[in-house]
């Protein structure tokens, strides 16, 4: 049975613990705000990137020399795993689900004998993978100098993809991040994006574009710079997910935390209680023998 | 009937510029400029750095932009880019720094002719709007 001193101390330390993560749920509730708010301002560009991929792709009619970017290099050999997690911890299960979803992949890929590549944006992922799948590791990138998500490091992260493909290290590129659905929900999501794969939604519309220069040279102008707007785009759902999860995870912490001091309290009271009425008993027994 | 159109400005970060009342919009697209009106056929094309133009009824407007892709369809005008800023809040520093580093980069041998030829239109057309 723990003193009457212990319980008080655990009542104080719980307590302070509870109002740090009380405070961490408030500020992840904050800017949470500011990222969802990013998430659906940076939304119109990829979606209007996307279709004129689409309507670029659908227009090519001479799909062998169409660019490589698009239609893959014909091979599935090596494949390349952009993996996005976050530069921080205390956000639940944020970056484990990324992590789990990356390494069911990537058994996949090492059972069917083929070469695996990866590369961690984020401190997070990096201490999670490092691991079991530290020979695999070619580059760990992480952006926790910028204050905010911007379109300029997720270029950085498509020049180096580009400049890998160029080079004919890999075949097929995909990248694993948490997508945002509501606070509560954050989906694991995998995107490959490198070949594209072409929407099967063509909706009828046969605009017959002008094209100025031709196809093959706006797509491949174009396709390195959809690669960094998905990044960019996963980078944005990435930063929502992690504040959201971050919210919920503090909110659960908060509650147990106060929890645990209702129940502390009451053995305190208990304890202090049973102390009195064994004093009282002794005086009283003590009267009786006089 | 009228004869004004939609353009719709995005980078990646948010929607820059979005107006229904333009008549006419120069870009600079990669083989010279182009003028659009109402009505223009679908075209699909790239920017090369240069200077939109848009002319609404009010008032005009002058935009530089580094690259982006622009398209047109059933009258609305888009236009990503990722790098692009009103030619009225241009900033004297951040021109000079780009003229700087873009002459850097030209000064290196192992470019090939069509980025040198974008550099040099880039130096240009940074120069012409730093002496304004």
């Amino acid at each position: 049975m723990p003193s009457l001193d212990d319980l008080r101390k655990r009542i104080t330390s719980v307590k302070s613990t509870q109002k740090i993560t009380k405070a961490m749920k408030m500020v992840a509730a904050a800017k949470l705000r500011k990222a969802q708010e990013n998430a659906e301002k940076g939304r119109p560009y990829s979606e209007k990137m996307n279709n004129v991929i689409l309507n670029l792709s659908k227009s090519i009619t001479d799909k062998e020399n169409a660019p490589k970017l698009l239609v893959g290099t014909g091979e599935e050999k090596v494949h390349l795993c952009i993996v996005l997690t976050a530069d921080r911890g205390l956000c639940g299960g944020f970056n484990t689900n990324i992590i789990k979803k990356a390494k069911s992949y990537f058994e996949k890929i090492i059972s069917e004998n083929k070469t695996l590549k990866i590369i961690t944006v984020g401190s997070k992922g990096y201490d999670q993978l490092k691991r079991q799948y530290k020979s695999y590791i070619v580059e760990n990138i992480s952006f926790k100098e910028s204050k905010n998500i911007n379109y300029f490091d997720a270029d950085k992260v498509g020049k180096i993809i580009i400049e890998k493909f160029e080079k004919n290290e890999f075949d097929v590129c995909a990248i694993f991040y948490n997508k945002f659905k509501n606070v509560i929900t954050q989906i694991p999501q995998e995107q490959q994006i490198v070949p594209l794969n072409e929407d099967k939604d063509v909706s009828g519309n046969d605009n017959d574009y002008e094209f100025e220069p031709d196809e093959d040279e706006i797509l491949s102008n174009l396709l390195p710079k959809n690669i960094s707007t998905q990044i960019f785009k996963a980078m944005l759902e990435n930063s929502a997910s992690e504040q959201g999860s971050r919210m919920t995870a503090m909110d659960n912490a908060t509650r147990n935390a106060g929890e645990l001091v209702d129940r502390l309290t009451i053995e305190y009271n208990r304890s202090r209680q049973a102390a009195i009425t064994k004093e009282l008993i002794e005086i009283i027994s003590g009267a009786e023998s006089l | 009937m009228s004869n004004l159109f939609n353009i719709d400005i995005v980078n990646p970060e948010q929607s820059f510029l979005s107006k229904d009342n333009v008549f006419e919009v120069v870009i600079p697209a990669v083989e010279g400029e182009i003028g659009i009106l109402k009505d223009h056929i679908p075209i699909i094309s790239f920017l090369k750095p240069g200077i939109i133009r848009v002319f609404s009824e009010s008032e005009e407007q002058s935009f530089y932009v580094e690259d982006g892709i622009v398209e047109f369809k059933d009258n609305t005008l888009s236009v990503l880019t990722s790098s692009i800023f009103d030619l009225k809040d241009a900033d004297k520093n951040f021109v000079s720094e780009s003229i700087s580093s873009a002459e850097a980069e030209l000064s290196k041998d192992n470019i090939d002719d069509q980025k040198r030829f974008l550099l040099n239109h880039k130096v240009e057309v940074l120069k012409s709007i730093s002496i304004n």
